[in-house]
C-alpha cells in the first residue's frame, strides 16, 4: 500500500489542478448543468486527497482508502480526476448529464470510483463514520476521506456523526470542510455569524482540528500527513468559491451557472495568464 | 416479539461476523445484552440520533457488513425517512430497519409513538422490502432472512412483548415473499399480518365454531406482495376479510382491493383498518384497536 507517487510534488499538483479546471470549463460548454464554483472551490483539496493522501495497493484503480464527496454538487472535480486516472472514461465525460450517460450532477453509487451516493447534504459524514467503523475491523484499516461544504455542517445529521466519530474513537477518518463562506442565500459569516468559529466546535467534540488555506496543495498534504492518527480529524479549509476565475470568485450566481462562449474564452485566458510557460 | 428478535439476531450474529446492531438509545433486552457484551465492536448505540443511525448503517453496508438499525418504529422510519430513502433505498443496501412497537401498540404514549402509516411510507420507497411477522415464531424466521439476504433494504415491522404463538400448527412454512395458510377452509378467508393477527385468529376460531369453513392467512411479507396468491384467495373464497393495524391507504387492504378489481373478483371483500385519523385515545392495545373500530366484536358484527 502506497500513495500514487513517492513524493507529493506541489508543482505537479498545480499543473494537475490547472488541467482539471480547464477540463471542467470544457465540459461546461457541452452541457449547462454543473456547479463550477463549488468544484473550483475544492479542487486543490480533492486533488491532494487522490494524488497525495490516498493509498493504492497497485495502480490507480486499486484504492485501499475511500473518498466520499459529501458535498455531492461539487463532484465535477472528482469526475475529472477519475477521468485523468482512467477510472472514468472520456465517453463518460462526453455523455455527462445526457440521456445516454451514466454521470449526473451528483455522484451515484455504482458508477466507477463512486463509493456513495450523495447530493442531499448531511448524508456523507454519517456514511463515512459507518465505513470507518467497518474498516477498523481490518488489520490495516483504510482511511475514509470526506469533503463537506460549510453549508452542509448546518445539517443536524452532520453533528450527530461528529459526536459519534469521536465517541467511538474513530481515528481513520479525515474530513475536509470546504469553507468558502458561501451558501445559496449569501455569505455564511453574515447570515449565520454563530456558525464561526467552526474548528472550536469540532475540537470541543473531541476531534483533532486544523484551520488552513484550502488552495495550498503542499500545505494541505503536509498538514494531513502529520495528523496524530489518534482522533478523527477535521481540516477547516479556507477556500474561495469559483477559485481561479476572477469573475466567478465569490459571485453566488456561479454556484450553478455555465459560462457562455465569451466568458469561457476569458476564463481560459485567465488560467493561461496565471500559469505562464504552461502549454495549453 | 422483541425478546425473540434479540435472541434470533444474537444467534445469527454468532455465526455471521458481518452483522452489526446499531441502536438509537433503545435496545431490546434479553439476548441483546449478551450480544453487546460479547461483541462490543458490533453493537453501536448512536444515542438519540436516528439520522446518523441510518447513515452509519449505510456506511457499514457499503463496506460489506450486514447492519440492523433498531429503535421504536416511529423513530427508525419516520424520523430519518430521507436517510432510509436515499442511503438505503437509492443505494439498495442490505440494511434491516427494525420498527419496534409498530402500529398503535404504544397505546398509552400517544400519537407521537404510533406508526399507523408505516407500510405505506416504507412501501413507497423503491427497493424496499417489508416484513411484518404475526408472532414470535415468524419473527425468528424473518430475522434469519434479514441476516443473510443481500437483495436490499428491509423494513421489519415488529410488535413489542407478550404476543401469543399463532403459527406453531401452520400448515405451510414461512417463506419470504409468500403468503402462508395457517389453516385452510373453503368459504371465508381472513387475511392479516402483524400483531393484530391475534384478532384475526380469534374471529376465525369463532367462525369455525359456528360451523363455517375458514382459512386464516398470514401476509407477513407486504413488499413484495404475493399477488398471485392473493388472486387465488380472492378466486377461491366466497368472502375475504382483511384485518390490518394500518391506515386505509397503502397497506394490505388497499392492495387487496386493487387486485380484486384487476381480476374482477366475485367474492365479498371486507377490510378492517385503523382510521385515517389521530384519535387521541389511551388505554391498552386492544382499547386502541377498538377505538379505531377493529375489535373482534366490531369485525364479527360487520361480516355477519
Amino acid at each position: 500500500m502506497r500513495p500514487l507517487a513517492d513524493t507529493y510534488d506541489p508543482k505537479a499538483a498545480a499543473l494537475r489542478c490547472l488541467n482539471f479546471r480547464k477540463r471542467i470549463l470544457e465540459i461546461s460548454q457541452q452541457v449547462g448543468a454543473l456547479h463550477i464554483g463549488s468544484a473550483f472551490s475544492c479542487a486543490e483539496i480533492v486533488e491532494c486527497i487522490y494524488y497525495g493522501l490516498m493509498r493504492y495497493s497497485g495502480e490507480v484503480n486499486t484504492l485501499v482508502d475511500t473518498f466520499i464527496m459529501s458535498k455531492g454538487h461539487g463532484c465535477m472535480i472528482q469526475y475529472v480526476i477519475l477521468e485523468a486516472m482512467g477510472i472514468l472514461t472520456k465517453t463518460d465525460m462526453e455523455e455527462y448529464c445526457t440521456p445516454h450517460g451514466r454521470l449526473g450532477c451528483h455522484p451515484d453509487y455504482g458508477n466507477p470510483g463512486i463509493e456513495a451516493s450523495t447530493g442531499s447534504l448531511g448524508h456523507g459524514l454519517p456514511m463515512a463514520v459507518g465505513m470507518a467503523i467497518a474498516e477498523k475491523r481490518k488489520k490495516d484499516p483504510g482511511v475514509i476521506y470526506a469533503v463537506l461544504s460549510d453549508g452542509e455542517i448546518q445539517e443536524g445529521s452532520t453533528w450527530e456523526a461528529i459526536m459519534m466519530a469521536s465517541s467511538l474513537e474513530i481515528n481513520n477518518l479525515v474530513v475536509f470542510i470546504d469553507n468558502n463562506d458561501f451558501q445559496s442565500l449569501g455569505r455564511t459569516s453574515e447570515t449565520h455569524p454563530s456558525f464561526y468559529p467552526v474548528d472550536q466546535k469540532l475540537s470541543a467534540f473531541g476531534w483533532e482540528t486544523v484551520e488552513m488555506p484550502g488552495h495550498d496543495s503542499l500545505n494541505i498534504y503536509r498538514t494531513i500527513d502529520a495528523r496524530s492518527g489518534k482522533k478523527p480529524m477535521a481540516a477547516i479549509c479556507k477556500t474561495t468559491k469559483g477559485k481561479g476565475i476572477s469573475f466567478m470568485e465569490n459571485v453566488p450566481i456561479w454556484h450553478y451557472r455555465s459560462p457562455n462562449t465569451k466568458e469561457y474564452e476569458i476564463a481560459l485566458d485567465e488560467l493561461r495568464a496565471a500559469h505562464p510557460g504552461v502549454d495549453f | 416479539m422483541r425478546n425473540i428478535f434479540a435472541e434470533a439476531l444474537y444467534k445469527a450474529a454468532t455465526t455471521n461476523p458481518d452483522i452489526f446492531v446499531v441502536v438509537a438509545d433503545i435496545s431490546p433486552a434479553g439476548s441483546m445484552a449478551d450480544f453487546s457484551r460479547q461483541y462490543p465492536d458490533r453493537f453501536i448505540n448512536v444515542g438519540v440520533a436516528e439520522q446518523s443511525m441510518i447513515g452509519i448503517c449505510a456506511g457499514l453496508a457499503l463496506k460489506g457488513c450486514q447492519p440492523f438499525a433498531y429503535t421504536i418504529a416511529s423513530f427508525s422510519l419516520y424520523r430519518p425517512f430521507e436517510f432510509v430513502r436515499d442511503d438505503l433505498g437509492y443505494q439498495n443496501l442490505p440494511v434491516t430497519v427494525v420498527g419496534m412497537g409498530a402500529g398503535v401498540i404504544y397505546s398509552t404514549l400517544g400519537g407521537t409513538h404510533h406508526t399507523q402509516e408505516d407500510i405505506a411510507v416504507a412501501g413507497a420507497i423503491p427497493n424496499m422490502q417489508i416484513i411484518a411477522p404475526c408472532d414470535p415464531l415468524e419473527v425468528e424466521e424473518a430475522v434469519k432472512y434479514c441476516a443473510e439476504q443481500k437483495n436490499g433494504p428491509i423494513y421489519l415491522r415488529l410488535g413489542k412483548s407478550g404476543e401469543p404463538e399463532l403459527t406453531k400448527q401452520a400448515i405451510e412454512p414461512w417463506q419470504f415473499g409468500r403468503l402462508r395458510y395457517l389453516f385452510r377452509g373453503t368459504d371465508i378467508c381472513i387475511l392479516s399480518y402483524g400483531v393484530v393477527m391475534k384478532h384475526a385468529n380469534e374471529v376465525a376460531k369463532i367462525l369455525l365454531k359456528e360451523g363455517k369453513s375458514v382459512s386464516l392467512v398470514s401476509a407477513h411479507t407486504l413488499k413484495p406482495l404475493d399477488r398471485e396468491n392473493i388472486e387465488n384467495i380472492l378466486s377461491n373464497h366466497k368472502k375475504v376479510i382483511v384485518i390490518e393495524e394500518h391506515a386505509p391507504e397503502g397497506g394490505l387492504s388497499s392492495r387487496t382491493k386493487q387486485i380484486a378489481w384487476d381480476i374482477h373478483a366475485g367474492c365479498e371483500l371486507h377490510c378492517f383498518t385503523l382510521k385515517d385519523a389521530f384519535i387521541h385515545r389511551y388505554g391498552g392495545h386492544d382499547d386502541l384497536l377498538a377505538a379505531h373500530g377493529i375489535s373482534v366484536k366490531d369485525i364479527l358484527r360487520e361480516i355477519r
